[in-house]
């Protein structure tokens, strides 16, 4: 990785923590000088073709995800109605034909309110640690989460009322997350109990989903309203710890979303169905510091922006599979 | 320098960049917004608290299970004991046990631990440790909590190891009505159990000791009531002790020894309703 590209990487960083990103200071002479030719020349079989790709809009990641994303609940759902055994517990922690796994946010809460850590649960932690680190962190927001599925259908209803002006989207300042994830894990410390456990909406679904519903699910329908009405997909943006948890892990992971400046038109579709805006701002006119740029490890790797690209100037990508192959 | 006179009233301070008034607006109210959430998000968090402060549930809890409080704390709520259980004796609790949302009780009443699973295998489940075989060194052990010696399951009685991997009792058992008890009013009992609705299971080593069935196929014909004692897992855990009544008619009296674990067999299969007999959870021996 260039220097440039490190420094980038480190502000990505920053802005997973809720930092504002900001323009580069120094861009690299390849990127500064596909920057100038883009401002003075018109690429015009570009631009048809371009027209014509908007013609046809792609849900290839998003059906995939969504597929996933639903397999892997009723894997445990299944698990436990049919007897199958395959992936016995919840998405707290589970056995996966036998192997222990804990969510990382929850076992970190059980270890932190309990002071006391068992064999299983460090491997159950470990193993998951890896896995997730392999897959990218986040991903396991977006291609896991139950609460990621329900909340992006709200957001449809959400940006539907948006369209005919009966609602307007409310930011919300992004450190709130951060504090959050402290705030939690100081209250596990100091009360002795996973407080943050008893409103995870992760957890809540994905056990409502297995064992049948509860009241509890009032909290999730709660943050739901809460985000069709005035925030747009205020938790996961503003406040779950969870995904910062994931976020950090995916600081190391492989696996990313890559950004090529030369056919970029710099539209912003990508940025306008994002979760998190803020690992996009790279595509902004005049912001890449080299031709090819990762997303930070706030990014959820869900694959909208790569749907939305009509130039495919985003894709997925494997660092060091490339070489490899 | 036509920047300068957009800037609001009050000056920005050296090195700051010049805002407009719509932004620092705009900037307040998402400050408002944020506190909002803020208070939202910590506010549902903290009201977990409220279920201990007042109602105070006191819950029966699966074999092995630590003290409450660090038994709420090391609980990761998955339900891993939930998909073990033969007869379907653990639940989770909802949104009213507050930080307990989630975490395994027994409703002993609707579904007892009946140790059809012959192992404790809600135990062998937890993946933290919140239901356990050996407590670690450093948690205390209420006086009365630990059993005098490992239960013995009637089931097993003639296996090679025919004891339960159990150290601490679940509760105890208590003839909390007796008043309404059959055995003390010298009646006996006729019929099912719990009536032809009733959707509990429990195994019945005469029947299949394999396979648990449903109470309401199990009817009996007892000309003294002992289904307390007569349907106890737990080998010596419940007596029958008779006596004469003020009428000359046989009655007897149960009594609950040390050997119980508080499992809730007693307590589901009482035909009375309410149960005479019932386990006070968390309960010690006292002798």
């Amino acid at each position: 990785m260039s220097k440039l590209l490190t420094r980038r990487y480190i502000d990505q960083i920053k802005a997973m923590f809720g930092k504002e990103p900001a323009k580069p200071a120094e861009i690299s002479p390849a990127a500064q000088k596909i920057h100038f030719y883009k401002k003075n020349n018109r690429d015009e079989i570009g631009e048809l073709k371009h027209r014509r790709a908007h013609e046809k809009p792609s849900h290839k990641w998003r059906n995939r995800r969504w597929a996933t994303l639903i397999f892997a609940n009723l894997l445990f759902v299944f698990s436990y109605w049919l007897d199958i055994q395959v992936l016995e517990g919840a998405l707290t922690a589970s056995r996966f034909v036998g192997f222990h796994m804990a969510d990382l946010n929850s076992a970190l809460q059980v270890m932190l309110a309990h002071k006391h850590i068992i064999t299983n649960l460090l491997i159950g932690t470990a193993t998951v640690l890896l896995l997730w680190a392999l897959l990218g962190g986040r991903t396991f927001c977006s291609w896991v989460c139950p609460y990621h599925l329900v909340a992006e259908w709200a957001e449809k209803i959400h940006l539907y009322l948006a369209k005919k002006k009966l609602v307007t989207d409310q930011p919300i300042d992004r450190r709130l997350r951060t504090v959050f994830w402290i705030v939690f894990a100081l209250l596990a410390v100091v009360t002795g109990y996973t407080v943050f456990e008893a409103i995870s909406p992760t957890g809540i679904l994905s056990r409502a989903l297995i064992y049948g519903a509860g009241l509890s699910l009032l909290w999730v329908v709660a943050l739901l309203v809460f985000e069709v009405f005035f925030s747009r997909r205020a938790w996961c943006r503003y406040a779950c710890p969870i995904g910062l948890t994931y976020g950090v892990v995916g600081i190391i992971s492989p696996v990313r979303i890559k950004y090529k400046l030369e056919g970029c038109f710099h539209e912003g579709d990508c940025r306008k169905v994002c979760l998190v805006p803020h690992v996009l701002d790279t595509v902004i006119k005049g912001r890449a510091v080299e031709p090819e740029v990762p997303l930070g490890p706030d990014c959820t790797r869900c694959g909208l922006c790569v749907d939305a690209c009509p130039t495919g100037s985003l894709s997925f990508e494997v660092k060091g599979l490339s070489k490899l192959l | 320098m036509s920047e300068k006179e957009n800037a609001p009233a009050a000056a920005p301070a050296k090195g700051e960049v010049p805002v407009s008034r719509e932004r620092a607006r705009q900037g307040r109210r998402k400050v408002l917004r944020t506190i909002l959430l803020t208070g939202g998000v910590l506010g549902a968090g903290l009201s977990g608290y409220l279920p201990l402060v007042y109602a105070r549930t006191n819950r029966l809890r699966p074999p092995g299970a630590l003290d409450e409080k660090e038994f709420l704390s090391s609980c990761i709520k998955c339900g891993q004991c939930v998909q073990v259980c033969p007869v379907n004796a653990i639940k989770l609790a909802d949104l009213i046990d507050g930080f307990g949302v989630g975490v395994p009780y027994i409703d002993a009443r609707a579904q007892a631990c009946d140790f059809s699973c012959d192992a404790v295998q809600c135990i062998l489940a937890c993946p933290t440790g919140s239901l356990t075989y050996h407590k670690p060194d450093f948690m205390t052990e209420r006086e009365g909590a630990a059993l005098s010696q490992k239960p013995t399951l009637i089931a097993k009685m003639n296996d090679p190891e025919p004891t339960l991997n159990m150290t601490e009792r679940m509760g105890v058992a208590r003839l909390t009505r007796p008043e309404s008890c059959l055995a003390m009013k010298g009646e006996g009992f006729k019929g099912q159990a719990r009536g032809p609705d009733f959707k509990g299971t429990m195994r019945y080593i005469k029947v299949d000791r394999w396979k648990p069935i449903p109470v309401a196929d199990h009817p009996y014909d007892l000309p003294l009531c002992d289904l307390c004692m007569r349907e106890c897992p737990i080998a010596g855990a419940i007596s029958l002790e008779k006596f004469t009544g003020p009428d000359g008619q046989t009655r007897a009296r149960p009594i609950v020894h040390e050997n119980c674990v508080g499992c809730g067999v007693c307590e589901m299969i009482c035909p009375t309703e309410p149960a005479s007999i019932t386990i006070i959870p968390r309960e010690v021996w006292k002798s």
